[in-house]
């Protein structure tokens, strides 16, 4: 009788360890990595993605375009206005009638505010502006909004996450809700939580955005990437961010 | 016809895997084309005759210098790695590092100057499979000394 | 020139070791990698790095293409005075950058 109490608490055990509850049995990517990327992570000195976020603050002070004004111009002090604000991407814009992305509005802002030339996509300055303005709310749980307009929108991202795509025929809900946690290749498979976007991909050897990460899943189950600006990848988008709400925002992450 | 089963064919007899050589010369003819050569790789005779390159005829000791690496790599393309001395700064004369599975050997050379406040390093590196890394501290006093971690790499890096 | 990002106390004790980190933002092309076409990206890597504080060397290191992108060094320096802590590497391009942070001694 005791021997097999012992058992099933060591059962419990087993299959409990390492599960980081975040409320709700949310894990972040850093929780699945390797001790020594998660050190990379911690450490602001020895993670690259500071590259990038120095390169973000040497623009936010740097006036652009045709009306010569920094972002500092308009916000002021990074930490100040951007506080936050990362937690709640991506957003509904009324304007546009539509979600956008944390990178989506600071191109917004830079061609219809600044009046300059839109930063190429992927580009180590987009990279760059939109690290230093996740780092602003590193820590923060994420808040994105569920209801008004943005509910079809979300749904909209559901669906596809829940879509078997693909010559493999695989749906992102298939390896990231139910496989999670398990193994594909000597890798555990993450809940794929953008917490931490942009962030140092060690795969990449470099610096890279959450649409990149899903322009290499779809092409990992052997699917036609989306276009940059297709609206499947802003509703994706969402939905995974909303999926994330509870977890802290870790940008620059680190990941293998 | 009874009921009885007859074999349609004679059972097949599993195929016997060719040498890897002889398989990338049928491939090769098949296809008509060249593949392109797989990158060369170092090996630990290439890492043994760099070392003795450096310390010559002098006996070289376990001991003093630590090579802290990971047994199981996570990603190939970025190994935190130190190596550390056990001994005062100012009396290490240089560090080496070999790597005996990358297509090249060598990872990294390091003399400590007069500034130098510990004997110590650390770096990320790329290691492109499973292996042996090698680190060689050159003491002040002429003596040499190894250390050596024999790690799994779960995914390639240098070699694509 | 690339980035690069210096990482050490503003003030330290005169010959007392104090860890220095540093990031540079470089591809480290080893040479090895292949482009869509099959066709070999050569090999553009820093090969050689300085550090010195005040004047004298910290170390001098040859690196080689198995030193990962965006090359991370942590390392321990001593300052006999107060003076630039400064970095200098040369690339394949034969290109020469410095970098320096200033180190006051208490």
């Amino acid at each position: 009788m005791i021997r097999q109490a012992t058992l099933a608490v060591a059962v419990m055990l087993a299959l409990g360890t390492g599960i980081v509850l975040a409320g709700d049995g949310k894990r972040s990517g850093y929780d699945d990595a390797s001790t020594e990327t998660r050190a990379m992570q911690d450490d602001d000195a020895a993670n690259p993605g500071f590259l990038w976020v120095a390169q973000g603050e040497a623009l936010w002070s740097a006036p652009a375009g045709a009306s010569s004004r920094s972002c500092a111009g308009c916000h002021g002090d990074t930490a100040a206005a951007m506080r936050g604000v990362a937690t709640r991407y991506p957003m509904f814009d009324s304007t546009l009638g539509r979600p956008i992305t944390l990178e989506g509005r600071i191109q917004q802002c830079r061609t219809e505010r600044q009046g300059a030339p839109a930063l190429p996509v992927e580009s180590d300055a987009m990279l760059g502006l939109t690290a230093y303005v996740g780092l602003q709310s590193r820590g923060m749980p994420m808040a994105v909004a569920e209801d008004g307009p943005v509910r079809p929108f979300l749904d909209a991202g559901r669906r596809l996450f829940e879509t078997r795509m693909g010559q493999f025929n695989l749906s992102c809900a298939q390896c990231h809700d139910r496989l999670a946690g398990q193994r594909l290749a000597g890798s555990t498979i993450p809940q794929a939580h953008p917490n931490g976007y942009p962030l140092y991909r060690l795969e990449w050897q470099g610096m890279g955005s959450l649409y990149r990460r899903l322009r290499n899943c779809l092409t990992g189950v052997r699917a036609e990437p989306f276009p940059p600006d297709a609206p499947e990848l802003v509703a994706l988008s969402l939905y995974l961010a909303w999926r994330a709400n509870g977890l802290t925002v870790e940008t620059p992450a680190v990941r293998p | 016809m009874n009921g009885s089963p007859v074999p349609l064919a004679a059972p097949c007899l599993p195929p016997v895997p060719l040498p890897l050589a002889r398989r990338r010369f049928v491939l090769m003819a098949v296809t008509g084309t060249l593949l392109p050569a797989l990158p060369a790789r170092a090996n630990p005779h290439q890492v043994a005759g760099l070392i003795r390159a450096i310390t010559g005829a002098a006996p070289i000791d376990t001991g003093k210098v630590t090579l802290d690496l990971p047994v199981l790599v996570e990603n190939g393309n970025a190994v935190a790695m130190t190596v550390s001395v056990d001994a005062p700064a100012g009396s290490v004369r240089a560090l080496h590092v070999f790597a005996d599975g990358n297509p090249l050997p060598e990872v990294l050379r390091l003399r400590f100057g007069p500034a130098s406040g510990a004997p110590r390093i650390s770096t990320r590196i790329r290691l492109a499979d499973s292996q042996t890394v090698t680190a060689l501290a050159e003491l002040a006093d002429g003596t040499f000394w190894r250390d050596s971690v024999e790690l799994l790499v779960t995914l390639a890096a240098c070699l694509e | 020139m690339v980035r690069v990002l210096i990482n050490a106390p503003k003030q330290v004790r005169v010959r007392e070791p104090f860890e220095v980190k540093l990031l540079i933002n470089h591809p480290m092309e080893s040479g090895q990698r292949r482009d869509t076409f099959g066709q070999a990206i050569p090999r553009e890597i820093i090969h050689t790095l300085v550090c010195s504080m005040d004047g004298e060397d910290v170390f001098q290191a040859d690196l080689f293409p198995a030193i990962s992108a965006n090359p991370f060094l942590a390392f321990w320096a001593v300052a006999a005075r107060s003076g630039a802590l400064m970095v200098r590497f040369t690339d394949d391009q034969g290109t020469t950058q410095t970098d320096s942070i200033a180190i006051s001694v208490a």
